[in-house]
């Protein structure tokens, strides 16, 4: 148990997890905030652990090496946490409008963050594993959170059933792996390899392996699950789902291939070119059909975990670093697009269809215009951090000599930019069907604002998040 | 001082300004951010070395160095004159916008102020990036423009516009990328002295043609712009022909032709074909408009083909001079080109503004609505026959100069080049004399025309400002084709040295 410091943070989440499970117990109905006002508090509590406890270079190990804080994990935890914050503010309104929980809500998703922190963390394949099944298990109860609702329940029914598939195909592949090398260590499977990457038994691990991460990233052709959850989960938990989650399975894809199987790339860079083109072109192709708007951002988030692989399938760290700029910015991009769509929602007028965006701009011009940046940014435009993430990815991809890749790629993101367009479109162009204003809560709406300004300013200034990312993987 | 910047930031924070002081008071303050950026922009002409063709008023900073992205700006002989014309135009467009544009205001102000800082930004960056950023930074604005204060037809129009554009783009962006994994860096400079081979030119040429070509725009990728046209509203529809379709010629100027000098000499006939049929064709489709504006529109892309002519004839030319050292000819196409797309900038403007004034008070653009509108409206039709005649390319304007110096130098590349883009000269006086027989001259023809009222002072003064431009240039050209003949002297000696 030596270094038991480094996990400060994951330990101290893990405590607050159960004062809020037993707490919550003991509160009055009327004093329901106080879940949300707990949970913030462990959020904000954990960030600055991590970041107290981050080493200046270099990675530390805990746990005889299987818990490990290196650079990439630092970035990736302070934006998983970050995100969560975000999550839980658009979130809470919802939630205490629906008769959800508060306490199970907070709980299970506050379980989702330890085991996205535990991935991030991971040195060894069942590290790794456990954490990803904390995840896992948490979105599916989040998913059918709603309970008396039949779709949510239907949702998080094909989700635990593909999800647990795919757990055990990513299972079956650690098994394989472990015994083509002898070991469970990343650093030990990257050493076996090293001499023999061709190997019979890790080749087919590895197959494995690969459906596991693209079924967890919702990449195609893994990515049925991802529309019907989008759709019938609560959108607090869609929202919840389509943002830090992202940033974990980029760091579950960097921990497996790049960490343990490196040596193997010129094997796995062929699987995810396929994962990623069939991603960007059906992600991108499908979404223009769709009349529902969380079916639409589904399919849009499948083209989007299309570019992030992109970046680490160029397999250099040049590539490793654009990818996390883009999961990173995807995830509060995501996180906004669905704030301003809880922002909108009320009981009895769920917001659905894209046409209840219609005349948005007349409704609250504040929030059209920060999700006309949310679009453009997904679309890639610039002066949108969106612009950048691409730019990166591309740039990675170039320089690996895939330049048809990038061609194939650029060419998809423009029919997506039609399906973005045409939300504008209802938002500016488009009167309202119903004129009563969209109102929300102070700090939600201060929420909304500061991450569509980040939109910009990190379009304006994309080195603030570059340095970092580039920093996680040079040397 | 950093002039580029400021005009920049000026005219971008200021559109901001303008949105938040409101409806109310929102165009005073545009116009103030507009003229302040004109005043800025002067040194641009007044301050600027026509010496030497390197970059002036330079100004560098790190931007993303994990990508050797630098905020690099600079002007040379060839950004100058279209970085005058954008912050002229800009001021025009304020004053169309006075008391037409009445459905929010602020917002629409406010777009053209910010769409303005992005256009001079295309024109001043040194960076290929900070030009790809600016450069699709425009369409945003414009997107807007043309889809909330548009016509019937708006939301196609204004989506078409984007998907064309962007896609035209984003290969570029490609291409860009390409070449810095190349040159290690995204400065244009450093691209125009990269050496590449054969295929990469052929491939890279492409993907700058579809690029621009779309912008600019050439046959047969040209769809999007009389729709375009056609849909935005007055001041919308001047930008675009002024300024936006000049950043396709920029780009050739400054990417296709200095980068890939090779691919330009091997697919000239290719650029020179499609050019002489925007000429000629396009010019037979605008004889048979009978909307106003797509009919202007279609005169856009037919003078655009000059622009493209003018700029690739040079590959004829020094063929023709094949071992003699003169470049002459050359250089005056390219300055023709030059000179057509600053000129075309006024007059185009100015024949949008004057379908504007008809239209605010008719709320019709079609030509049969129209007859007899010097009866009522004598001074306006004063105005745009003189503005057609510039169209027309009537010696004494701009619109001549231009012209004149292309079709001179297509004579030295081939006969029959210069034969079919003289054909300009019979077309463009027929389609724009005959729509101006059929709505200035003429007996009154129904009981609208009879009660329009005369252009008010504020009209009179933005058309009275394109007026006095097109006729200086027209009398004398010197000062302009000076301010960029070291540029483009430099330009047509790099591109024509082989890279290979």
């Amino acid at each position: 148990m030596d270094n038991l410091g480094l996990a400060t943070p994951e330990i101290f989440l893990l405590c607050a997890i159960c004062v809020i499970l037993i707490g919550d117990l003991y509160v009055r109905e009327d004093q329901r905030p106080l879940a949300y006002l707990l949970a913030q508090v462990s959020l904000i509590g954990t960030l600055l652990l991590t970041w107290s406890i981050a080493p200046e270079i270099g990675s530390a190990t805990a746990f005889g090496g299987s818990f490990v804080m290196d650079q990439m994990s630092v970035v990736c935890k302070t934006w998983i946490l970050a995100v969560s914050i975000g999550v839980f503010l658009y979130s809470r309104d919802y939630i205490n409008s629906r008769n959800i929980t508060n306490g199970e809500y907070y709980t299970l998703a506050l379980c989702g963050v330890l085991g996205m922190m535990i991935m991030v963390s991971s040195s060894t394949m069942l590290t790794l594993y456990l954490g990803l099944e904390l995840l896992s298990l948490s979105l599916y109860a989040l998913v059918a959170l709603n309970r008396k609702d039949v779709r949510s329940s239907e949702a998080a029914m094909k989700y635990f059933v593909l999800g647990a598939l795919a757990s055990g195909a990513l299972l079956y592949g650690i098994s394989m792996i472990y015994g083509a090398t002898g070991s469970l260590h990343f650093d030990a499977i990257s050493n076996a390899l090293a001499t023999d990457a061709d190997s019979t038994a890790a080749v087919f691990g590895l197959a494995f392996l690969v459906v596991g991460i693209g079924f967890k990233f919702g990449a195609a052709p893994f990515h049925m699950w991802v529309p019907d959850v989008y759709e019938g989960a609560p959108t607090s938990v869609t929202l919840y789902i389509s943002s830090a989650p992202k940033i974990a399975a980029f760091a579950l894809a960097m921990r497996f291939l790049v960490d343990g199987l490196e040596n193997a790339h010129s094997n796995w860079q062929g699987m995810l070119i396929i994962l990623s083109v069939m991603s960007i072109v059906l992600g991108n192709v499908i979404a223009i059909a769709q009349v529902s708007i969380k079916r639409m951002l589904a399919y849009s988030t499948i083209s989007h975990v299309g570019f992030i692989l992109l970046g680490i399938l160029s397999g250099s760290e040049q590539g490793y670093s654009a990818s996390m700029f883009y999961a990173i910015t995807y995830a509060f991009t995501s996180m906004g697009a669905f704030g301003i769509i809880l922002a909108m929602d009320r009981v009895g007028a769920d917001v659905q269809l894209l046409t209840d965006l219609r005349g948005l701009f007349r409704r609250n011009p504040v929030y059209a215009a920060v999700m006309m940046l949310l679009l453009v940014s997904m679309a890639g435009v610039p002066p949108t951090v969106g612009f950048y993430a691409k730019l990166a990815v591309l740039s990675a991809v170039v320089q690996a000599d895939l330049v048809w890749l990038a061609v194939v790629a650029v060419i998809f993101s423009v029919v997506g930019a039609f399906y973005y367009l045409r939300v504008i479109k209802y938002m500016f162009f488009d009167e309202p069907a119903e004129t009563q204003p969209v109102l929300a809560a102070f700090d939600v709406k201060v929420g909304l604002s500061i991450n569509g300004a980040a939109i910009l300013l990190f379009g304006v200034f994309p080195g603030l998040i570059m340095a970092a990312c580039v920093a996680a993987f040079s040397g | 001082m950093p002039i580029l910047s400021i005009i920049i930031w000026l005219t971008i924070l200021g559109g901001v300004l303008v949105l938040f002081v409101g409806d109310q008071r929102c165009r005073p303050v545009a116009l103030a951010v507009s003229v302040l950026a004109f005043l800025f922009s002067l040194p641009l002409f007044f301050g600027f070395d026509r010496s030497t063709a390197a970059l002036q008023f330079v100004e560098h900073v790190a931007w993303l160095p994990s990508f050797s992205i630098n905020y690099s700006l600079g002007v040379d002989g060839i950004s100058a004159p279209l970085i005058l014309l954008t912050t002229f135009i800009n001021i025009i467009v304020v004053i169309s916008a006075w008391e037409v544009i009445k459905d929010r205001p602020a917002m629409y102000l406010a777009s053209f102020q910010i769409m303005t800082g992005f256009m001079v930004g295309v024109f001043a960056a040194a960076d290929a990036i900070l030009f790809y950023v600016f450069f699709e930074a425009t369409l945003l604005p414009m997107f807007l423009i043309i889809g909330i204060w548009g016509g019937p037809r708006r939301v196609y129009a204004t989506i078409k516009f984007f998907l064309y554009t962007f896609l035209g783009s984003v290969f570029m962006l490609v291409a860009l990328i390409y070449l810095y994994s190349e040159a290690g860096s995204f400065d244009i400079q450093t691209f125009h002295k990269l050496p590449l081979g054969a295929n990469a030119q052929t491939l890279i040429f492409f993907a700058f043609l579809i690029a621009f070509a779309v912008k600019i725009p050439m046959w047969p990728v040209h769809t999007w712009l009389p729709d375009a046209h056609v849909e935005a509203p007055t001041a919308g529809s001047a930008v675009l022909a002024a300024i936006m379709l000049k950043m396709g010629g920029y780009g050739f100027l400054r990417f296709s032709l200095p980068i890939v000098p090779d691919a330009s000499l091997q697919l000239a006939w290719l650029m020179i074909l499609l050019s002489l049929i925007a000429v000629v064709y396009i010019g037979f489709v605008a004889l048979a408009q009978s909307d106003m504006k797509k009919l202007i529109a279609y005169s856009s892309i037919s003078h655009m083909g000059f622009v493209t002519l003018g700029m690739f004839i040079m590959f004829g030319i020094m063929a023709n001079t094949q071992g003699s050292a003169d470049i002459s000819h050359a250089v005056l196409g390219l300055e023709g080109a030059m000179v057509q797309m600053i000129s075309h900038g006024f007059i185009s403007a100015a024949m949008f503004l004057c379908v504007g004034v008809v239209y605010d008070r008719m709320h019709s653009r079609m030509i049969s609505d129209y007859g007899g509108v010097v009866n009522t409206m004598p001074v306006f039709a004063a105005f745009m026959v003189f503005f057609a005649m510039a169209n027309a390319g009537l010696p004494g304007t701009s619109g001549f100069v231009g012209e004149f110096m292309v079709i001179i130098a297509s004579f030295k590349a081939n006969f029959w080049f210069a034969f079919l883009a003289a054909t300009t000269l019979i077309l463009g006086a027929a389609y724009t004399l005959w729509m101006i027989k059929r709505v200035i001259f003429g007996e009154v023809a129904n009981d609208n025309v009879a009660a329009l009222t005369d252009v008010n002072g504020r009209e009179k003064l933005m058309l009275a400002m394109l007026a006095i431009m097109v006729l200086f240039f027209g009398l004398w050209p010197q000062p302009m084709v000076d301010l960029m003949h070291s540029s483009i002297s430099n330009l047509v000696a790099h591109a024509t040295v082989s890279k290979l």
